[in-house]
């Protein structure tokens, strides 16, 4: 019994999957509640596919890259769910789950790109072939230097149609889709380590000011 | 067994600055107090860098919930409730700790309470000295805070009107003027150790640097309240008017002048306080609690007054998961109940607030 969530982008996203098929899913889209919203949505889950949370054997958490802040509600949420039951947590970058869900709806049928909204006028981006796989990334950058003609699968694309003229697919990861390709093993799996990205924005300070 | 050894055992945490804290107490008796500390990490920016401090939170958290449990020799199954910092603190610090708190909860299957860190700086008190006097007045003091608050009851009562707030700072806490004086003066951060240790040898008496918000005409208005800027900016004017004349900087001096001058704003107000509502103990938390000037001064003024001081011992005043714990621990005992699990993180949570 696999529990999979992502907080990497505005969604807050849950499902739980059985080793066949989604049992349960939850999906709310609020950039500025992921704490919040998280924790319910792991009992609805639980609650609504009547799983005791004691038969969960795994955690699977989308690792971004995404705002931190967000980010990090889903990995420590996955960490320390992990400890508490005593089961193990993987990673999967948020991206490759767009891309899978993408191919798996068919939105794609050649080369592709993801790109999430990174804020500060810049997307979270990587590139992938036909079936999913990532070729490049992720990387962060602003939407003018990594423009393109190709399909561009996530938020990122309709933020910037400028940069990116053929948005397709899916806007936010659904962690169905997560769920599905980590018990399908067509997941590349990380460790439960957050995809930053960036440093923090931290500036040494001189000497101090003088008031007189 | 006695009775303190049969009270609810709970798992705290506290990350509402750069301090990931898991605390284990079971009652009031404290069983263990782990803290992960990013503090050299922020030393070179003269302050705490939220963004830094929150990584490394998230990086702690586990860790230090497995070393709380192991030093308390408990499982984590075996907790009876957990309990968190909701607020006040740093937004993405605090939201950290409580995704966590709440991932124990969910995955233990147990109560959760999101608690104010301002009253668990007060129920803290209570591993070191049995139970609360209560009411007290207490003076909270830190890089984060400034407070004189009057608790009757420190869970808040069923309507809120246990923990009151007298007064506060009205600009920068008192552990933020350390840290800036510290830094006119040369001196590392956090400036409070280096400051007292350097105030030691010097003359409180060679300045004498302003009482902020002491004047007959402040005092109407802000009995209660604290001010260090001013007091900051005429550190600075002193010390810049000394470096013009190309003289040298007196650092032990000043360091003691200052701290005399932060020491006896609060320790007056403190005492007024507890004198003006009648109550006879003074109980005094935050990281500042373990200056040594503040807690002697308190209870020479204290003592002519005939109120009593409390004082944890230092490693509790500074923030930590035990504090917390203890908080939480009272809230069962009283029976109040648990937060619901969309429990937000509040960076500016009033004091009223004790259980979110
Ligand atoms: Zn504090």
């Amino acid at each position: 019994m696999l529990l999979a969530f992502d907080t990497a982008t505005p969604a807050v996203t849950v499902a739980l999957h059985d080793g066949e098929r989604v049992v349960a899913s939850h999906t709310q889209v609020d950039a500025r509640r992921h704490g919040e919203l998280l924790a319910p949505g792991i009992t609805s889950v639980l609650d609504e596919a009547w799983v005791p949370r004691e038969e969960v054997t795994a955690v699977a958490v989308g690792v971004g890259p995404g705002p931190f802040t967000g980010l990090r509600v889903g990995l420590v949420t996955a960490r320390t769910l992990g400890l508490a039951l005593g089961i193990p947590v993987y990673g999967v970058c948020t991206l490759d789950v767009l891309a899978a869900q993408a191919v798996d709806t068919g939105a794609v049928s050649g080369p592709f790109l993801v790109a999430t909204d990174a804020r500060r006028k810049e997307v979270y981006w990587a590139a992938y072939d036909e079936a999913g796989a990532r070729l490049d990334g992720p990387h962060v950058d602003r939407p003018g230097d990594v423009a393109t003609g190709a399909p561009v699968v996530g938020a990122g694309a309709r933020l910037y149609p400028d940069a990116f003229g053929h948005a397709v697919g899916p806007e936010h990861p659904d962690a169905r889709v997560l769920a599905e390709i980590v018990c399908g093993e067509r997941a590349e799996l990380l460790d439960p380590e957050p995809l930053y990205l960036r440093r923090p924005d931290v500036a040494a300070p001189g000497k101090p000011k003088r008031v007189s | 067994m006695t009775a303190e050894n049969d009270g609810p055992l709970v798992l705290g945490i506290e990350t509402s600055c750069d301090e990931t804290g898991v605390g284990v107490v079971r009652g009031h008796a404290l069983l263990a107090d782990a803290v992960a500390s990013s503090v050299d990490e922020h030393a070179r920016f003269g302050g705490v860098v939220p963004e830094v401090a929150s990584r490394a939170h998230l990086e702690a958290m586990v860790p230090t919930i497995e070393r709380a449990c192991e030093r308390a020799g408990v499982a984590l199954h075996e907790v009876d409730a957990l309990a968190v910092t909701s607020g006040p603190g740093l937004a993405g610090a605090l939201l950290v700790g409580v995704a966590a708190a709440k991932a124990l909860a969910v995955g233990l299957g147990k109560p959760l309470y999101g608690v104010n860190h301002l009253a668990a700086h007060v129920a803290v008190d209570q591993l070191e000295h049995g139970p609360l006097p209560e009411p007290c007045i207490a003076m909270l003091v830190s890089g984060g805070h400034s407070s004189l608050l009057k608790v009757s009851d420190v869970t808040g009562g069923e309507a809120e009107q246990g923990v009151r707030p007298l007064g506060a700072t009205i600009d920068d806490a008192a552990g933020e003027a350390f840290d800036k004086v510290a830094r006119l003066l040369g001196l590392p951060f956090p400036g409070g150790p280096y400051i007292d240790r350097a105030a030691r040898s010097g003359s409180s008496v060679y300045v004498d640097f302003p009482r902020g918000l002491t004047s007959q005409r402040d005092l109407q208005r802000h009995r209660f309240d604290f001010s260090f800027s001013g007091l900051k900016t005429a550190v600075a004017r002193w010390v810049e008017a000394r470096e013009a004349a190309g003289e040298p900087v007196p650092v032990e001096d000043v360091a003691a002048s200052f701290q005399e001058a932060v020491c006896d704003v609060l320790t007056r107000k403190a005492v007024d306080a507890a004198a003006s509502e009648g109550v006879e103990d003074i109980l005094i938390g935050g990281g500042v609690a373990a200056n040594s000037r503040l807690r002697a001064l308190t209870e020479e003024r204290a003592a002519a007054r005939g109120i009593r001081v409390r004082v944890p011992r230092p490693g509790l005043c500074t923030d930590n998961g035990a504090m917390v714990a203890a908080l939480g621990a009272e809230m069962v005992r009283r029976g109040r109940r648990p937060s619901a699990l969309d429990l937000p993180a509040d960076s500016s949570l009033p004091v009223t607030s004790v259980l979110v």
